[in-house]
């Protein structure tokens, strides 16, 4: 299959690593950014296949799993409405929240759509006038675009019974916040190739200068993996911290002018929560003020939401990069995809449903 | 204004179910006379008893039972009367037996369109002919109009077992061969792009089929085959878990090898799904001894349903109950139970 087999060309991997193999002299830690990443890696087994020295720990770029149990619940009481159709992506319906997530709410007579594209949820918004629809408006700055055009398009048209729930958040500051913490191992980022494919990379140049880390905007098949190890061990060797591209046939410095116009018409930069790692200073996107009425949390007003992690889960330490899955007590003992106590044991991008899909019980590969 | 009288004289020809045709008078009589019979009638059918007097042949006796609930009702490759019958001869079939009779009950939908329920039989007629077997005994039933999805169908059936047959799931043993008799996840990915919401253009067709003829011709020639299985629900990735479960073996596969035909893999790519995740009607999972592997892909590949048959991997001793896979790059990832609904990736 056309730019696909290519990125999946064992010889092409080989000849990576055994650059990757000759150019490193001591032990790396580089973060992937991207769920997306981790899973790639894990899938066809990168991981086992890098020298010992170079070690990946896998960072936040999971938006279902950063997704505040606040903005959980909420969906979950506006999705149990009668008037309501909730609609969402895939991913999300199995989020637990306190003690429920989308699908019992489903089961339970709520009426919970999956849609590929907020567009979708907002031809439900046309089809369906008497009904209000609710889109869970999630993700990093990949789904920004097209969560902001369905709220541009439905105020252009006057569509009143369309709103969303938004929990937008942004790759950037979440980098400052592991890298300041004291915690922080990691050495040299590989960047989300599909965030940089909207936003560009010029902003991480200040980044990569603050805090003197190389950061490679990178791709999600194997050889666009290793071809991103490999820039960022050999940055790291030659002590430069810089940003340089290694997802070139999808990302430029500048990104997509014509999403970042449209995100920056809808939203604006605010600080944001991030389950299980708290408040991270401007991180996130909210509506502006002029299209506040799309707003579902001020639409259905829902108060008094109590919310209750579980006592075991360590996703906050796992979307950090400080412990890995199958380090936390809890993995595949209390906690599997069929009785999560966090989000990432089930999002399709979560490290810890990643481990426990392609490696739990590890055993002499 | 003046209304002119108009006599209520029932209308006994509808263009959609009723709910009186389910209710045991004129309608459903009609429903039997002008719908089911002209496809459906044989020697049993034609007394109209409330069951059918059948003589088994000597031995044993296979019975299973399905019920189809597929949306949508027709897909591309197929629509959910043939799956009905093939799925049932399938699951008699891959047990050892000759598939001989089947049972048909409906539940349709107040509103369902007659003209498709007519469509729907006569496949189940033309896919039972196809099969060798007969629809003996049926039952019709309607539910108000939401209470059901258009129609379900539940078929059950009965074969006569092959004499020395010893097929069973816990029958794998460490150095068989894996074989897998083609292409995986078409069915199941031309239901998933031609449902409503996923705009996009395929030609991905359902494999269902009937596998009686084959599988038997692969019994004559090697009757000792360990286990044999169709990968439905859950595809090939829950079969072979089930398969290395049950006889507490580990399963090695190789990923180069698993067929996958390249529309099903952009759908599966897009949607991000495991093509080994997704659902097959057509297809089998065989456990055999390594010395007649060879000779058991030769049999699947002369018949249509397998020409691509392949082998796939073999049974080991290491990691008793797990699925492992050899990648493309020689590393090893374990093929897990899907959990449940296959829920595309954000992005």
């Amino acid at each position: 299959m056309k730019y696909i087999d290519e990125y999946r060309n064992p010889q092409l991997a080989r000849n990576l690593l055994d650059k990757i193999r000759q150019t490193t002299t001591r032990h790396w830690t580089i973060m992937e950014i991207c769920g997306g990443q981790t899973h790639s890696i894990l899938r066809n087994g990168i991981d086992q296949l890098l020298p010992d020295t170079i070690e990946l720990v896998h960072g936040p770029g999971c938006p279902v799993c950063v997704t505040p149990l606040e903005s959980i619940e909420r969906a979950l009481i506006i999705a149990s409405r009668k008037d309501v159709i909730f609609t969402s992506f895939g991913d999300m319906l199995r989020v637990p929240g306190s003690s429920k997530d989308l699908f019992m709410i489903r089961s339970e007579g709520g009426d919970v759509r999956i849609v590929f594209s907020p567009l979708d949820a907002l031809q439900i918004a046309r089809d369906n006038p008497l009904k209000e629809v609710v889109f869970f408006a999630v993700g990093f700055e990949t789904t920004a675009p097209a969560n902001a055009m369905a709220v541009y398009q439905a105020a252009r048209e006057g569509i009143r019974n369309f709103s969303v729930i938004v929990s937008q958040v942004m790759v950037p500051p979440a980098m400052r916040a592991i890298l300041s913490s004291p915690d922080n191992l990691v050495q040299g980022f590989l960047a989300a190739g599909h965030v940089c494919a909207i936003m560009g990379y010029a902003e991480y140049e200040p980044v990569a200068l603050d805090f003197h880390v190389p950061i490679v905007p990178t791709g999600f098949e194997p050889v666009d993996l290793l071809a991103g190890i490999l820039k960022t061990v050999e940055l790291l060797e030659e002590g430069r911290a810089e940003v340089v591209n290694r997802y070139g046939r999808v990302v430029s410095r500048e990104g997509n002018l014509v999403a970042q116009e449209t995100i920056s018409k809808v939203f604006e930069v605010t600080d944001r929560q991030w389950r299980g790692i708290g408040l991270i200073p401007g991180s996130g996107l909210g509506l502006r003020d002029e299209f506040s009425q799309y707003d579902a949390e001020k639409k259905f007003n829902v108060t008094h939401i109590c919310t209750a992690e579980s006592p075991l889960c360590m996703s906050g330490s796992v979307l950090q990069g400080m412990l890995k899955p199958d380090g936390c007590p809890a993995f595949a003992r209390e906690c599997t995809p069929e009785h999560p106590l966090g989000a990432t044991m089930v999002s399709s991008e979560g490290a810890c449903a990643a481990y426990y899909n392609y490696h739990r019980n590890v055993y002499p590969l | 204004m003046t209304i002119a009288p108009v006599c209520p004289s029932p209308i006994l020809q509808h263009e959609t179910v009723q709910m009186a045709h389910g209710a045991g008078g004129r309608l459903s009589q009609t429903l039997m006379q002008r719908v089911f019979m002209p496809h459906l009638h044989n020697t049993f059918l034609d007394l109209l008893d409330d069951q059918a007097k059948l003589d088994m042949p000597a031995g044993r006796t296979a019975f299973t039972t399905d019920t189809y609930v597929v949306s949508p009702v027709f897909f591309p490759g197929g629509n959910i009367g043939e799956l009905a019958v093939n799925g049932t001869v399938n699951d008699l079939a891959v047990g050892g037996a000759k598939p001989m009779y089947l049972s048909a009950g409906f539940v349709l939908e107040e509103g369902f369109s007659l003209v498709e329920l007519e469509t729907i039989v006569k496949s189940m007629a033309e896919a039972a002919r196809h099969a060798g077997v007969m629809i003996v005994t049926g039952d019709t039933k309607v539910v108000g109009k939401g209470q059901c999805d258009k129609i379900f169908i539940n078929t059950s059936g009965v074969g006569t077992v092959r004499e020395g047959t010893t097929l069973s799931c816990r029958n794998l043993k460490p150095g068989d061969s894996i074989i897998l008799s083609g292409t995986v996840g078409d069915h199941g990915m031309a239901i998933m792009t031609s449902r409503e919401g996923l705009s996009f253009q395929s030609t991905i067709a359902s494999d269902c089929a009937a596998l009686n003829s084959m599988i038997a011709a692969v019994l004559d020639v090697v009757p000792a085959v360990h286990a044999m299985r169709d990968p439905t629900r859950g595809g090939v990735a829950a079969t072979l878990n089930e398969l290395a479960g049950s006889s507490s073996v580990g399963i090695e596969i190789d990923e180069t090898a698993i067929p996958v035909k390249p529309d099903v893999r952009g759908a599966c790519e897009l949607l991000g799904i495991d093509p080994l995740n997704v659902a097959n009607e057509g297809k089998l999972v065989l456990a055999v001894a390594s010395d007649d592997a060879g000779k058991v892909v030769e049999v699947l590949r002369s018949f249509e349903p397998g020409r691509d048959a392949i082998i796939i991997g073999s049974v080991v001793d290491d990691h008793p109950g797990m699925v492992v896979m050899r990648t493309a790059f020689g590393s090893r990832r374990i093929i897990d139970l899907p959990l449940g609904e296959q829920l595309p990736r954000i992005c």
